[in-house]
């Protein structure tokens, strides 16, 4: 309401006025504190997350002589690669890289290609056991691999696929495809059934119609999907220490020799389990916003 | 050859009967608007006919050919969605080219195809674009030219114009009409605009409550409608309708509104005789009932409660004992809210309704049953 009107409803103009006065300003200082809390907040969340990041990245270009030192300092001086070099020189550090390379990459595929169809599917078919579905698939997600741990090595040694990246890379599979399908599912209930039929009536069948138009709408959703899959794999660390000795992926590698060696060593470590996921998620974060803005519709 | 028939077609979604036993032959080339209230299942209807949702009981006959159990794709049928449905990720011109793609139509014609449909809808200019960031009504035009090009055996369009200004309406709807004519497509259009569907229609359908309840020419639509419902939705405004009684008067069987007797034309009184001592509604259009500023034989004198000028016609409002009754005057007609006029209803205009059921009483229609 705006002075004016306020004032040609009332006969004593002036106290009504400063009356609104006041109103507004309360108004205006409740909406400035909320504001202010809500900052406070988020700034807090973000320098929890940023700061161990920070420390991080200065540990790993630093000197190893000022990374052992203390106190240490709080950006790198003198600039150095050492740190990283050191890191990647060591024994086993570059395979083991290339190990979560694989598996991820595996991973990636595989669960990309079973959750897009089974995405689909519940997504787009009303069939008998929808719902029981879907919530097995979120239980199996809360379900602890800890539990899991002792069967599955007694399996994969007996199927003989034990200390094998592909093995690995099954399991990691397996761990991240409710993710993955819950993830594309949500991707295909934000695309309107409608265009799957209008493209049926201009001469699609159902498959055509997938592959001409709803695979290219869901194409970003579905690499986002892809790429949290990959982060999850390469970051897994529990069934990677569990079924594999040699052929280590680099955070069981990291894990195994955490107490043998010294900080410098930890710093490049966690620099490179850090890296690929912070490009991935910068990459993919918009898509992510959306996808997460669905989910919890 | 392309007609279109549905027999006793019945869709339910749940226990719901969205589609209840309807019939419809829509005949080679014709043109069939399909007029209702929203929800009585009009979409629903242009869709078991294009195969997206499968009729619970009955057939659907395109061309002679029995599809109520084939794909949209093998139906040979082009829509226009109540949504549009254009693809976000497709230009313009894609988009209007995707039917005849998907059918392998050469290079050549396709082009030329897809220019004239542009043409006609005016976004002959936007081919290039994205519809992501397009209005409405541009959209809306993306879906016809694409259901134009496709060149389908019929052509099915759900409120194709709905989204666009009054005036591009007007242009749309008269070059739409007459693109139709030329390709000698069989359509059923659905729409809500009552000037639309009786102005484009070969005939119109009516429907209500998932039933058609009236197919006919659009002049028979609106000055025959089959029962009350029809009457009072179609026309703008809608056909008035007064309680009336119908007893002896004078020694004749008459009808009575408020103090006026009406005296049923000849053809009537048959049809009319099993209602005498009941009430009956009797129906008049705005523009089929005379006024005058004088007193005349057999005229009733009203008291005009609101004048309503339109530009063509002016639009009286009077109320006749409980009956509220909008009729229409010629513009120079000379009167003002609470003034008096004096009103006649011609017998032959006087539409004669069953209260119970709605129903028109009709003359053919008693000697059938009796
Ligand atoms: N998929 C569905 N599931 C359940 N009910 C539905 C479904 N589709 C339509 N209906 C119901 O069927 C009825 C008819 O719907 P329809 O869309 O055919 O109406 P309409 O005549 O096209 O209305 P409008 O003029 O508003 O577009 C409505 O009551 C609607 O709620
Ligand atoms: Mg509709």
């Amino acid at each position: 309401m705006t002075e004016a009107t306020v004032r040609s409803e009332v006969g004593s103009p002036a106290p009504m006025t400063q009356a609104v006065q006041a109103a507004r300003r309360r108004a205006k200082m409740r909406h400035t504190l909320r504001r202010a809390s809500v900052y406070a907040v988020a700034i807090a969340i973000a320098l929890w997350i940023l700061v161990p990041i920070w420390l991080i990245f200065t540990m790993a270009f630093s000197t190893p002589q000022d990374v052992r030192s203390f106190p240490k300092p709080f950006y790198p001086s003198p600039f150095s690669t050492d740190t990283i070099e050191f890191f990647l020189n060591t024994e086993g550090v570059l395979r083991s890289t290339l190990n979560s390379f694989i598996v991820a990459i595996i991973a990636l595929l595989l669960s990309t290609a079973i959750a897009m169809p089974a995405g689909y599917a519940i997504a787009r078919f009303v069939f008998r056991g929808r719902d029981t579905i879907r919530l097995g698939i979120l239980s199996v997600r809360a379900f602890p691999v800890v539990v899991l741990a002792v069967p599955l090595a007694v399996v994969f040694i007996r199927l003989g696929m034990f200390d094998q990246t592909y093995s690995l890379a099954l399991m990691h599979t397996a761990l991240t495809l409710p993710t993955t399908i819950l993830v594309i599912a949500s991707v295909f209930m934000g695309l309107p059934y409608e265009f799957e039929e209008a493209a049926q009536v201009f001469g699609c069948t159902r498959l055509q119609a997938f592959w001409r138009v709803v695979l290219p709408l869901a194409v970003p959703g579905i690499a986002a999907a892809a790429v949290l899959t990959f982060v999850l794999s390469w970051n897994e660390v529990f069934a990677a220490i569990l079924l594999t000795i040699t052929n280590r992926t680099l955070p069981a590698q990291i894990l195994y020799n955490l107490d043998k060696s010294g900080d410098p060593y930890k710093f490049a470590g966690g620099f490179f389990m850090l890296v690929p996921s912070l490009i991935f998620i910068f990459f993919i974060r918009r898509y992510l916003f959306s996808m997460w803005g669905q989910l919890n519709k | 050859m392309a007609e279109i028939i549905v027999e006793h077609a019945v869709k339910k979604f749940g226990k719901f009967v969205a589609i209840d036993d309807v019939s419809l032959t829509v005949d080679d080339k014709e043109f069939v608007v399909l007029l209702g209230p929203s929800g009585c299942g009009k979409t629903t209807l242009l869709r078991a006919i294009a195969g997206l949702g499968m009729v619970n009981e009955g057939r659907v006959l395109i061309g002679g050919r029995d599809v109520t159990y084939l794909q949209p794709k093998e139906r040979n049928v082009s829509m226009v969605f109540q949504n549009y449905a254009i693809f976000p990720h497709m230009t313009v011109f894609d988009n209007i080219a995707f039917g005849l793609k998907m059918r392998k139509t050469p290079r050549d014609v396709l082009q030329e195809r897809v220019e004239t449909a542009a043409r006609l809808l005016h976004i002959e200019d936007m081919l290039d674009r994205r519809p992501g960031t397009m209005s409405g009504g541009q959209r809306q035009r993306i879906a016809v030219a694409r259901a134009i090009a496709y060149d389908a055996q019929a052509l099915l369009m759900d409120e194709p114009l709905s989204n666009l200004d009054a005036l591009l309406r007007l242009e749309m709807r008269a070059e739409l009409k007459a693109l139709l004519g030329r390709l000698g497509a069989t359509t059923i259009y659905v729409t809500h605009d009552q000037i639309e569907a009786l102005s484009m229609g070969d005939r119109i359908a009516v429907m209500r409550k998932g039933q058609i309840v009236q197919v006919d020419t659009p002049t028979r639509v609106y000055d025959l409608p089959v029962d009350h419902f029809v009457g009072s939705f179609i026309g703008n405004p809608p056909m008035n309708f007064m309680r009336a009684s119908v007893q002896k008067h004078d020694g004749a069987l008459q009808a009575r509104v408020g103090d006026l007797y009406i005296t049923p034309p000849d053809y009537m009184l048959a049809a009319l005789r099993p209602y005498e001592g009941k009430d009956i509604y009797i129906g008049i259009r705005a523009e089929n009932t005379e006024v005058l500023s004088q007193p005349g034989a057999g005229a009733l004198p009203v008291t005009v409660e609101v004048v309503e000028p339109l530009g063509a016609m002016n639009l009286l409002t009077i109320l006749i004992e409980d009956n509220v009754l909008k009729v229409s005057t010629h513009p120079d007609f000379p009167v003002v809210a609470g003034g008096q006029v004096w009103l006649l209803f011609p017998e032959a205009k006087i539409r004669w309704m069953d209260r119970d059921t709605g129903r028109a009483i009709t003359p053919e229609l008693e000697q059938v049953v009796a």
